[in-house]
């Protein structure tokens, strides 16, 4: 129990690995001995997951679990793993989504099953890697790892045009990322010879007592921003989006949206916001221009579409966009409701992918028109989807709600102007999916083929039932997650804006002195007791917390 | 017999390649006693003496003796030992997939195996020479044996086309080396390369004369390593030449002119850094982009692969412009990887070859993860390599590449040398495809013999090692650093 508690977080990452490992001496022929094995590793890499949600000590805030080994010493790179509250709410989104697209897949693929569950648990081992690696260097291979399955899962399995998706995907992401590692480099070298790491925590004091030029730093920080925003992704960079989401396979989809997409907002709060605080500010108005066009444009642009799938795809633009502009808020309602909105958007928008891909997988078309009064012969499944669609397009008492309103609270105390562009967005998303749910559920059953479709069985409704419940307690008592990131989203905060925001001894936020010091944001980084100068003496001192004092 | 020009201490340095000489001589006159189906016993002489010369070469590593020799003509430094062993294990590799390419192509002779033994040897004295003489007569003992290998399937017009043409351009960029070696001697009165080191930083530093020697010394060896524009030879070569020896000249021989060209413009043209800089950078931009570019549109592996190694000899070139540690480390490392997934990835190409099919074209693969899903994946795990995808090798030897032109302040360089791997992948990817994608046109699965099953197991272990844990490796090229003393 001991060695589970220290090394926590490898073994969620790694339980998939190990199930991809295991499922390479199983014959290609036994399909549903496959099956069973992708479907019970997606559980139990759940189930490990799952303690860190109880373990997590929210009283303190900082960073947990830590794991820290050598690795590559001639270049500082470490074996540095270690989650906050941001990261413990993503770590176990990404294994409840993992869990469900593997159920979710059991009839769906028919073909080359075996290699379709490796990738698909390839895929959880890299996007569990990069929301625990506190090292840029181990960040930015698990970064990487996660392309290669993710371009076979939409270049195999997908529909229509998948070679020119998937690869657009890659590429796309690829030249993000590599600009991104151009710009972890300048940080790198702008550390002196012999004190030179990757390590985050470490890093970050660094940056800290001695900051970059800051013509320097805003370069760095575009760097940055194009490798988050393609994955966001942020307009004008979304174009591989809908291509991608709507040619990949059901489980593919629900994956990307629901978590892939988080990886660069992840990214931006994690990394952009702490490292380069001033940098940041500088292009707050940018973003938030960003994200409003994205949050109108992609809503109008869904209202447009005729292929239910690409619906969906660009109402994840639209709702990336709040996630967006609630964190450049830079207070604590904007921040909180922009990480609660990750959650959301993994819950509805992964909900809706499994919608269309039930209707998918009977009919094997995605056209709207196709489909008109499904509510008559499939009952259960309108039901399910009125209940998601209504979360998503955030109606009280549902989740989408309650991540809307905190960030339009955060926005409106920072411009008003922002707020009401983003209330827009909020009707137009109404407009979108009630349409959408209207033509296709509703009214009489025009096409013969639509007459004999078969509603929900056991399997399909254990895959959304899942969301349904966690949009339902997010939705009517959001407390415990608001708690879970109190402290991280405090940290974060005050070191934005350190002119407006301290953290006081427990961690939470007070107004900042008038005349603050200028070491200010990098004490409120490390950890309140302790804080040395020494960058890698401090993240010796992060791990006094030891997972089990609650 | 000893003077002041030859001591005892001189031949103990160049041990190695006696023991090589020795084995290159040995397998002719074995060969001659063989019977047509023993013939793979010259592949298996070949390998005893690599593994002989490698064992020398260890001790000679660890004994460190006064390295110096032959009136300071030799300098056998760890960075000389460091590339050795690179050319060692690199050849090992080509030996091993020989035999069975040969025995199909009805050309299997020893004189094959001593022609690669001996320019084996003219490389080690590339990075061994300190003296402009010593490297010349090196790198023409590298470049003969090589234009005869190229043009080794004798009844193969492809092959003796190759051959001619890598002959020809290669003697003219030989006689441009060696203009530009007169000229430095001219100005210095030595062709050591410290002592023009020093000569050089005493004169003015836009010195005309200096200019062009320093330009007709690029240009002839940036045809050694197919820098554009110096570049057409390479894909024709590549393309005619049998399969092995294209695995073996994309490797080892681009290996030891990269060597070569360190110890000339690191130690030799320090002082008039200020004007290569900017003509190699201009060089590093046109090869990596126009070998990336073009290989978009080939259908031909072997072309792709070619083009490919264009692209990857401007990736290198990075290392040199930044000049710094990192930047020689990343040149190092790069070729260590290189050697393992490039003949990886050839390995697969020549395992292709069958009786009745040459299997040089993308389309030959299709369908290869139903015939032989092992070779599949091994060649998608050398294709990410090569792209630099991690945690693959590759992308420790880019990492270390692109960090070094970040350290020096280069960053266009650096931004377009990213972009440039980013369109890389696009047609490394084209190549999955076919292979994981497209419906397999026969049935007919790869046969695959020891040797190559070795080759193929070797490269993919390292691939993937050096890519997960990459410090024992990072800490064997570092020994490449002595060149800077």
């Amino acid at each position: 129990m001991d060695f589970f508690r220290q090394h926590i977080l490898s073994i969620i990452t790694y339980t998939p690995l190990v199930g991809a490992f295991l499922l390479l001496f199983i014959d290609k022929e036994k399909k549903d001995a496959i099956r069973w094995v992708a479907n019970i590793v997606g559980f139990v890499g759940l189930i490990v997951s799952l303690p860190l949600w109880f373990w997590y000590n929210r009283a303190d805030g900082g960073f947990q679990f830590l794991e820290q080994h050598e690795w590559i010493q001639a270049i500082g790179a470490t074996y540095h793993f270690g989650a906050d509250g941001i990261s413990v709410l993503l770590i176990l989104l990404t294994t409840v989504l993992g869990a469900i697209a593997i159920l979710s897949s059991w009839t769906a693929i028919q073909n080359r099953v075996k290699e379709y569950y490796i990738f698909l648990l390839l895929l959880q081992v890299g996007m569990l890697g990069v929301f625990c690696a506190l090292d840029f260097f181990l960040f930015y291979v698990f970064w990487e790892v996660m392309l290669v399955p993710m371009y076979f899962l939409i270049g195999v399995w997908g529909s229509d045009r998948r070679l020119y998706s998937a690869i657009k995907f890659f590429l796309y992401t690829l030249v993000g990322s590599v600009v991104m590692l151009l710009g972890i480099l300048v940080l790198y070298f702008h550390m002196p010879e012999g004190q030179r790491t990757f390590d985050y925590v470490a890093m970050m004091n660094f940056l800290h007592a001695s900051p970059l030029a800051s013509n320097v730093a805003r370069f760095v920080w575009l760097a940055f921003f194009l490798g988050f925003a393609i994955k966001v992704p942020m307009f004008p960079f979304h174009t591989w989006l809908p291509d991608a989401h709507t040619d990949a396979p059901t489980a593919g989809s629900v994956i990307l949206a629901g978590v892939l997409l988080k990886m660069g907002t992840y990214g931006f709060i994690r990394f952009s916001l702490p490292l380069l605080p001033h940098e940041s500010a500088y292009f707050k108005g940018m973003i938030a221009v960003l994200a409003i066009v994205g949050i109108i444009y992609g809503a109008l642009v869904a209202m447009m579409q005729k292929d239910w799938k690409r619906l969906v795809a660009y109402s994840s633009v639209s709702h990336l966009g709040f996630v967006m502009l609630g964190m450049f808020c830079f207070n604590p309602n904007g921040v909180n409701g922009s990480v609660l909105q990750m959650i959301n958007h993994g819950i509805s928008t992964g909900g809706l992918f499994l919608i269309v891909g039930l209707v998918y997988e009977r009919r094997h078309t995605r056209l709207i028109s196709e489909y008109s009064g499904l509510s008559h012969v499939m009952p259960v499944y309108a039901t399910y989807f009125m209940i998601i669609m209504l979360s998503s397009l955030g109606l009280p008492l549902l989740n989408g709600f309650i991540g809307e309103f905190t960030i339009l609270q955060g926005a409106f105390q920072v411009s008003h102007v922002w707020a009401a562009f983003a209330v827009l967005g909020i009707i137009l998303g109404a407009a979108y999916l009630l349409w959408l749910y209207q033509r296709t559920m509703f009214g009489e059953i025009t096409n013969e083929k639509n007459r004999t479709l078969k509603d929900l069985n056991f399997r399909e409704v254990a895959t959304l039932l899942p969301l349904v419940i966690l949009a339902f307690w997010i939705g009517i008592y959001p407390r415990p997650f608001f708690r879970i990131l109190e402290k991280p989203v405090n940290r974060v905060v005050a070191t934005v804006q350190p002119d407006k925001f301290a953290l006081d001894a427990d961690g939470n936020l007070v107004p900042a002195n008038v005349n603050p010091a200028p070491a200010a944001p990098a004490a409120a980084m490390t950890n309140s007791a302790a804080p040395t100068p020494v960058p890698l003496a401090v993240s010796a001192t992060t791990s006094v917390p030891v997972p089990g004092n609650k | 017999m000893f003077n002041q020009y030859f001591q005892p201490n001189d031949i103990l340095i160049i041990y190695p390649e006696l023991l090589l000489a020795l084995f290159a001589m040995g397998v002719m006159i074995i060969d001659l006693f063989l019977d047509r189906a023993w013939k793979v016993l010259n592949a298996f002489t070949a390998l005893v003496g690599i593994a002989y010369a490698a064992y020398a070469l260890y001790r000679l590593k660890s004994n460190a003796l006064n390295l110096s020799g032959y009136n300071h003509a030799i300098l056998n430094d760890s960075f000389a030992i460091y590339f050795q062993f690179v050319f060692l294990i690199a050849t090992a590799l080509v030996i091993l997939i020989s035999a069975r390419y040969l025995s199909i192509e009805g050309e299997n002779r020893g004189d094959y195996y001593a022609l690669i033994l001996l320019s084996l040897i003219g490389m080690n004295f590339m990075v061994m020479g300190i003296d402009l003489i010593t490297l010349y007569i090196a790198l023409e003992l590298m470049a003969v044996s090589e234009y005869i290998l190229v043009g080794y399937l004798r009844t193969n017009r492809q092959s003796n086309e190759a051959a001619m043409k890598f002959f020809l351009l290669g003697a003219f960029s030989s006689g441009i080396l060696l203009y530009g070696i007169s000229l430095l001697y001219g100005i210095s009165g030595s062709t050591d390369l410290r002592v023009i080191a020093q000569r050089l930083a005493e004169r003015p530093s836009h010195d005309p004369i200096a200019l062009v020697a320093v330009v007709t010394l690029t240009a002839g060896l940036l045809f050694k390593i197919g820098g554009v524009p110096f570049h057409q030879w390479l894909p024709d070569a590549y393309e005619g030449a049998p399969s092995t020896i294209t695995t073996f000249i994309s490797v080892a021989p681009k290996a030891a002119s990269f060597a070569l060209i360190l110890r000339i413009f690191i130690v030799g043209l320090k002082p008039l850094e200020t004007s290569w800089v900017p003509v190699l950078s201009v060089v590093c931009v046109l090869t990596m982009t126009l070998g990336n570019i073009t290989a978009i549109s080939q259908s031909n592996i072997k072309r792709l692969l070619a083009y490919s190694s264009i692209a990857h000899a401007g990736y290198l070139l990075l290392g040199l412009i930044a000049g710094n540690e990192y930047g020689i480390t990343g040149i190092a490392i790069y070729f260590l990887v290189y050697a393992f997934m490039n003949i990886g990835i050839w390995t697969l190409v020549v395992a292709m070859r069958r009786k009745d099919l040459i299997g040089d074209q993308i389309q030959d693969m299709a369908g290869m993860i139903y015939k032989n899903p092992g070779a599949a994946v091994l060649m998608l795990v050398f294709l990410l390599s090569l792209a630099g995808i991690p945690p693959t090798a590759g992308f420790i030897g880019k990492y270390y590449l692109f960090a070094s032109v970040i350290q020096t302040h280069h960053y266009v360089l650096a931004v377009i040398a990213v972009l440039n791997a980013a369109i890389s992948l696009y047609y490394y990817f084209r190549v999955v495809v076919v292979m994981f994608m497209s419906e397999k046109t026969d049935e007919e699965k790869m046969t695959l013999s020891p040797g190559v099953l070795t080759s193929l197991a070797v490269t993919l272990v390292f691939t993937l090692l050096i890519g997960i844990y990459p410090e024992p490796f990072i800490r064997f090229a570092q020994n490449s650093l002595s060149l800077f003393q």
